[in-house]
């Protein structure tokens, strides 16, 4: 068995590699927009702002989501459900900006199988990367409003004064939903991530 | 086939926070991260990306109206699994300092030159085998504010997509016996030996093309590998 090459931080430089979004010469192979035509299910925004232990914004984090669509089926050849013409794929990345703050445009994921078989609540996989992390840090952003999260067993693994972290509030903007995804490194609102 | 990815295998990965690296005190979880099985969610992930990627992107010397100055280098190596088979049709994405240690950036302040024939980005998708193949020119040491007289030792950014979320890795390729290893905090970060020098490509003369470009070997490993009756 093969030892892993280690991770490294994604350092202060990798705007114009990964995410260039059109401030730099070089197309994006992946973007913060995740809606294609033929993707059925609610239209939602999810927006956050990113902060470090002093409550200050983090402006060079860059942030990958992964999520099913919104029949709850994974754009993977894992997921045995999944329709194999299916443009949705579920994936994307975004850079904060200079006020700490990122969005991503989707649609609202289908409850998934859980480990048992017992189905998930409606989350999004969340993936985190900045200067000053050499280990990017996983978590995962549930819908506040979701009465399945009651019933979802890896919520239930979270201590439960700090559940809250993890959802998502739904706000609505004039024709836009918008769920909140703040992450923060700040003691009292410390985002919850897991060791997977 | 069916990947199990063990969470053994992420010791080898720096710790959160490694204080050493200053910038990684306030930018790193406080309380234990919570230790939860692996869903569909998890063992899935984006198995695609290469629609982007056009047959020029890897190959850092040709993307301007002439070469970028410096010393022009082949970057190649094998994406595998933990058990050694190639990971096929994987991204794999790049991005470094030129040849004088400035990166293209806007943050970049380091007063030695940009070049205009040189962005630093590529892009390249394995292919059956796990292979893949860049060409670029070496990156310069650079200096940073982490503590007096810091300098990064000459790298390149990798970024690399596996067979699932989990095996997602970012990382940093350094050059053999670069003599800045001892005072870099992030190349120390990774306190195992073995360890560390898997982020180190060997030189590969074998693959040196005469009268042309030096060749350095980089092989990748991510995590996932097959459920053995062994494992507990």
């Amino acid at each position: 068995m093969s030892g892993l090459t280690p991770s490294q931080t994604v350092g202060p430089f990798f705007a114009f590699g990964l995410t260039p979004n059109r401030n730099y010469a070089w197309v994006d192979t992946f973007s913060n927009n995740l809606v294609t035509p033929d993707a059925a299910g609610e239209r939602i925004r999810i927006e956050g702002r990113v902060t470090d232990a002093d409550g200050a914004p983090i402006n060079d984090a860059m942030i990958e989501i992964w999520q099913a669509d919104a029949q709850g089926r994974y754009a993977h050849p894992r997921d045995s459900r999944a329709l194999p013409n299916a443009a949705f794929k579920g994936f994307g990345r975004a850079g904060t900006d200079a006020d700490g703050v990122y969005a991503f445009d989707t649609i609202k994921p289908g409850p998934v199988p859980g480990p048992d078989g017992a189905p998930q609540a409606p989350h999004v996989l969340l993936a985190f990367y900045s200067r000053g992390l050499l280990t990017h840090l996983y978590t995962r952003i549930y819908f506040a409003d979701e009465a399945a999260n009651g019933r979802d067993p890896i919520l239930a693994l979270v201590p439960a004064d700090r559940r809250r972290t993890l959802a998502a509030k739904r706000e609505e903007r004039g024709d836009l939903t918008v769920y909140r995804f703040d992450i923060s490194f700040q003691p009292e609102s410390e985002t919850v991530f897991f060791d997977v | 086939m069916a990947l199990v990815y063990p969470t053994d295998s992420n010791k080898i990965h720096p710790a959160r926070p490694f204080p050493d690296y200053r910038s990684t005190v306030k930018r790193s979880p406080s309380r234990p991260l919570v230790i939860v099985p692996h869903t569909l969610s998890e063992l899935t992930g984006p198995v695609y990306g290469q629609d982007t990627v056009r047959a020029g992107d890897s190959d850092l010397t040709q993307q301007h109206k002439a070469e970028p100055i410096g010393e022009r280098i082949i970057v190649h190596g094998h994406v595998r699994d933990e058990d050694g088979r190639g990971v096929a049709d994987s991204l794999v994405e790049i991005w470094q300092a030129n040849a004088c240690g400035r990166y293209i950036h806007v943050v970049d302040q380091h007063p030695a030159p940009i070049d205009p024939n040189f962005t630093g980005a590529g892009r390249a998708v394995t292919d059956r085998d796990g292979y893949y193949k860049f060409i670029t020119v070496k990156p310069g040491a650079y200096p940073w504010g982490n503590h007096t007289n810091a300098w990064r030792p000459a790298h390149i950014h990798f970024s690399v997509f596996g067979h699932a979320f989990l095996s997602r890795l970012v990382t940093q390729m350094y050059f053999p016996g670069d003599p800045l290893f001892p005072f870099d905090p992030i190349f120390n970060s990774v306190t195992d030996a073995k360890a560390r020098a898997r982020m180190v490509s060997s030189f590969d003369l074998d693959n040196t093309v005469p009268n042309w470009a030096l060749c350095y070997r980089f092989d990748i490993v991510l995590r996932g590998r097959e459920q053995t009756p062994m494992e507990n």
